[in-house]
C-alpha cells in the first residue's frame, strides 16, 4: 500500500515539473535573428524556446487561419498582419508588460500603423526594402561597364534579362512585392488596387519571365553568394547576408545591393501573438525581451537589417547603421513607398496573372 | 460471423483514413472562402442546415472556366506519365542483374536498393540541388573532362524533375519486377533457346512476357505518386515546370481559397481512381492466376 502511494506521488511530482518547464514557441522567418540570443533568453527567464523559421508570408497565414497554430509569436509582414488582424488571428498586446516599449522608434511605429492602427496588435521587429542583388563582376561581364544595376531596368528591360539569364537570375516568388515594382518602373502608382492596372504589367514581366531561372523566396542567398546566379530580386538583408557570406567564403564572388532609383517597396516584419497562443505570458516576455536595445542590436548586426527600435542605434556597429543600404539616408527614404493589403477578388487576379506569368499559361 | 469480421476491418480503415478526410474536403470545396478562422463559410459549427442551404458547386464551375487548371493536370499527366517510362528503362536492367546474380549476392543487392530509405527524402533531394547546379558537381565534372565548355543548366528545369522523379521512385519500380523475374523458372528460357531463339529473341518473347505484372505493379506505383508530386517539382523545377501539386499549392496558400483549392484536390483524386482501380484489378487477376 505504501508503494502505491510512494508511487501517485512521484506521479504528481512528474507531471507538476512538466507543467512548470515553461515553453514558448515562436515562429520567425529564416536566417533572421542571431541565434545566441535564443539561448541568452532561456538563460535569462528559464522559459524553453522553441523556434521554427518560415520563408512566405502565405505559409504563416495559412497556419494562423486554420487555426491552433501553437504558436507563442509569430512575425507577419505589413499588408499580411493588417489582413490578419481583420480576421481576427492575434490578440491585443498588454502594454503593461512590455517595459521596454519606450525603446521603439515612433518614425517607424506610425508607419507600421498603417497597417495595425494605434500599434495595438503588434511591434515593430525589422524592415527593410526590396531590392536588387547583382554579382558585379558577372554582372558587368554580361552588359558592360555601364550597366544599369541601380535601376529596374536592369531586370525588366527584357533585352537586359537575355543577356544575364546566362549567369541566372533569380526573383522573389512574392507577387505583392514585384508587381508594385513593375507598377513603379511603368511610373504607376505601385499600390495601385484597380486590377486594370495591375493587369497592364502582365506584359512587362512576361517578358522577362523567360529569362528568370526562378522565382523563389529563399534559395538566392546562398545561390547569389556560391556564384550559381548573378542577380536576385530579393529583400535587402538576405542580400547583404549573400555578400557577407562571399566576403567569408572569399570566393571571388562581390555582391552589391541597390534599392532602384525608381522606387522600393518599404516593408515592415511585426512580432504579434496569435489570439490562441498556449503561453500569451512568456510571448509578452519574449517581445520584452527582443524591445530591449542591446537584444535587438546585436539581430540586426547580425542579419544586417534595420529595426524598429530607436535605442538599439546605439549599440549597432558602423557596418549596419552607417550603410545607407539598411537605413538609408533622407534622399532614398523619400524614393520608398509602400502597399497596402489586395482583397479577395484583386489577389485572385493577382495569384493567376503571377501564375500565368511564371509558367506562360 | 468471422467473414463479417474480417472484411470489416480494412473498411473500417477505409472509412477512417480514406473517406472521413476524403467528405471533409469535399464538403469545403461546396463552401465559400472567407477572412476568418477557418478561412470559408459555412463551417461545421453552423450545421448541416447551413450546409445544405448554401450548397452550391461554384468552384467546380470556376475550375472549367480557366484553362489553367486543365493545363496543369495535363502537364502533371504527361509528367508522370514519362518519369515512368523513363523510370522502368532504367529499374528493368537493375531488377534483371538483381535476379541473374548469384544467390550469396542478392541480400546484399537488395540491401543497395532499399539504403536510400535510411536518408531523409528531403536530404536526397537537396542533394541533387547541390549536383545539378550551375556550379554544382555534375558541372564541375563535365567542364573538367572537357566534355562541355559551359555550364549546362539543369536545375530548375523540368529535366531536373525526371531526373529527381526517376532517382526517388526507382526502388518502388526495381522490387515488384524483382519479384516477378525472381520467381521465373530459368528452364523456360533455356528451353526457348534450345528451340531455336536467340538470346534476345527468349528475353523479348518469354521473360518480358512472364514479368508483365512486375512491370504493371512497378509502374502503377511510380505513376500514382508521381502524378500529385508536390516536393520535387517545387525544389529542382523551374518556373515553366506546371504540376496540379503546385498549383494546388498556390490557391491554398497565396490566395487564400481553400474551397477552390479543395475542388483541384477533389477532382484530382476522382483522376487518380481510374489508375488505382486498373493497379487493383491487375493485382487481383495476379491473384487469381496464381491460385
Amino acid at each position: 500500500m505504501s508503494y502505491r502511494i510512494l508511487g501517485s506521488v512521484a506521479v504528481a511530482a512528474l507531471l507538476a515539473s512538466a507543467a512548470t518547464a515553461e515553453e514558448v514557441r515562436v515562429y520567425n522567418w529564416s536566417d533572421y535573428i542571431d541565434e545566441s540570443l535564443l539561448e541568452k533568453f532561456e538563460a535569462e527567464t528559464g522559459i524553453d524556446l522553441i523556434y521554427d523559421v518560415f520563408d512566405s508570408n502565405e505559409v504563416l497565414e495559412t497556419k494562423l487561419l486554420a487555426g491552433g497554430s501553437g504558436y507563442d509569436v509569430v512575425v507577419p509582414s505589413g499588408t499580411f498582419l493588417q489582413r490578419q488582424i481583420t480576421a481576427g488571428a492575434f490578440q491585443k498586446l498588454d502594454k503593461s508588460k512590455l517595459s521596454n516599449s519606450g525603446n521603439m522608434w515612433d518614425v517607424i511605429s506610425d508607419r507600421v500603423s498603417k497597417y495595425d492602427p494605434g500599434n495595438e496588435y503588434a511591434i515593430n521587429y525589422m524592415w527593410g526594402t526590396t531590392g536588387i542583388g547583382v554579382n558585379i563582376g558577372k554582372v558587368k561581364e554580361a552588359l558592360g561597364d555601364d550597366a544599369p544595376v541601380d535601376s529596374l531596368a536592369l531586370v525588366l528591360d527584357p533585352a537586359n534579362m537575355e543577356k544575364l539569364q546566362e549567369c541566372g537570375v533569380h526573383f522573389l516568388d512574392a507577387p505583392a512585392e514585384i508587381i508594385p515594382a513593375a507598377l513603379a518602373y511603368m511610373g504607376e502608382d505601385p499600390d495601385s488596387q484597380d486590377p486594370d492596372v495591375i493587369k497592364k504589367t502582365e506584359p512587362v514581366l512576361s517578358a522577362i519571365a523567360p529569362f528568370v531561372q526562378k522565382f523563389h523566396s529563399s534559395e538566392y542567398i546562398n545561390a547569389l553568394a556560391n556564384g550559381d546566379i548573378c542577380v536576385a530580386v530579393g529583400w535587402s538583408g538576405d542580400i547583404l547576408q549573400a555578400r557577407d557570406r562571399a566576403a567569408e567564403a572569399d570566393n571571388g564572388v562581390e555582391i552589391e545591393y541597390y534599392a532602384p532609383k525608381e522606387g522600393a517597396l518599404m516593408w515592415f516584419d511585426n512580432m504579434a501573438i496569435p489570439v490562441d497562443a498556449p503561453n500569451p505570458e512568456a510571448a509578452h516576455k519574449f517581445l520584452n525581451f527582443i524591445m530591449d536595445a542591446q537584444n535587438m542590436a546585436a539581430a540586426s548586426n547580425y542579419v544586417y537589417y534595420a529595426n524598429g527600435n530607436k535605442a538599439s542605434q546605439e549599440f549597432l556597429v558602423e557596418d549596419v547603421l552607417g550603410d545607407t543600404a539598411i537605413y538609408p539616408d533622407a534622399e532614398t527614404l523619400e524614393k520608398l513607398y509602400t502597399t497596402s493589403p489586395y482583397g479577395p477578388k484583386v489577389q485572385r487576379v493577382v495569384t493567376r496573372m503571377w501564375t500565368k506569368i511564371k509558367s506562360g499559361t | 460471423m468471422r467473414r463479417t469480421a474480417l472484411i470489416a476491418v480494412p473498411y473500417l480503415w477505409l472509412m477512417v483514413l480514406f473517406l472521413a478526410p476524403f467528405l471533409i474536403v469535399l464538403k469545403i470545396s461546396l463552401s465559400d472562402a472567407a477572412l476568418a478562422i477557418p478561412p470559408y463559410t459555412p463551417t461545421f459549427k453552423d450545421g448541416i442546415g447551413a450546409l445544405i442551404r448554401e450548397l452550391d458547386f461554384e468552384n467546380f464551375v470556376f475550375l472549367t472556366e480557366d484553362d489553367l487548371y486543365w493545363k496543369a493536370y495535363l502537364s502533371s499527366f504527361r509528367i508522370a506519365f514519362i518519369s515512368t517510362v523513363l523510370t522502368l528503362l532504367v529499374g528493368y536492367p537493375i531488377a534483371y542483374g538483381m535476379a541473374k546474380a548469384p544467390d550469396e549476392w542478392r541480400a546484399t543487392l537488395m540491401m543497395l536498393v532499399i539504403l536510400p530509405f535510411w536518408t531523409s527524402f528531403l536530404i536526397r533531394v537537396y542533394a541533387w540541388m547541390g549536383i545539378l547546379s550551375n556550379e554544382g558537381l555534375l558541372n564541375q565534372l563535365l567542364l573538367w573532362l572537357g566534355l562541355t565548355s559551359e555550364p549546362l543548366v539543369i536545375l530548375n528545369t523540368t529535366t531536373a524533375v525526371y531526373i529527381g522523379i526517376v532517382y526517388t521512385y526507382l526502388p518502388f519500380m526495381i522490387l515488384p519486377i524483382y519479384a516477378a523475374l525472381d520467381r521465373l523458372d530459368a528452364s523456360l528460357d533455356e528451353a526457348a533457346q534450345d528451340l531455336g531463339c536467340t538470346r534476345m529473341q527468349a528475353f523479348w518473347l518469354v521473360t518480358i512476357p512472364l514479368s508483365k505484372n512486375g512491370i504493371v505493379a512497378g509502374s502503377f506505383l511510380v505513376f500514382i505518386p508521381a502524378l500529385g508530386e508536390f516536393v520535387i517539382p517545387s525544389l529542382l523545377g523551374g518556373s515553366g515546370t506546371l504540376m496540379i501539386g503546385k498549383v494546388l499549392w498556390e490557391e491554398f496558400f497565396n490566395n487564400r481559397d481553400w474551397p477552390v483549392a479543395s475542388a483541384v484536390a477533389v477532382i484530382l483524386l476522382l483522376l487518380l481512381i481510374i489508375p488505382i482501380v486498373l493497379f487493383q484489378r491487375n493485382q487481383q487477376k495476379q491473384q487469381e492466376a496464381e491460385q
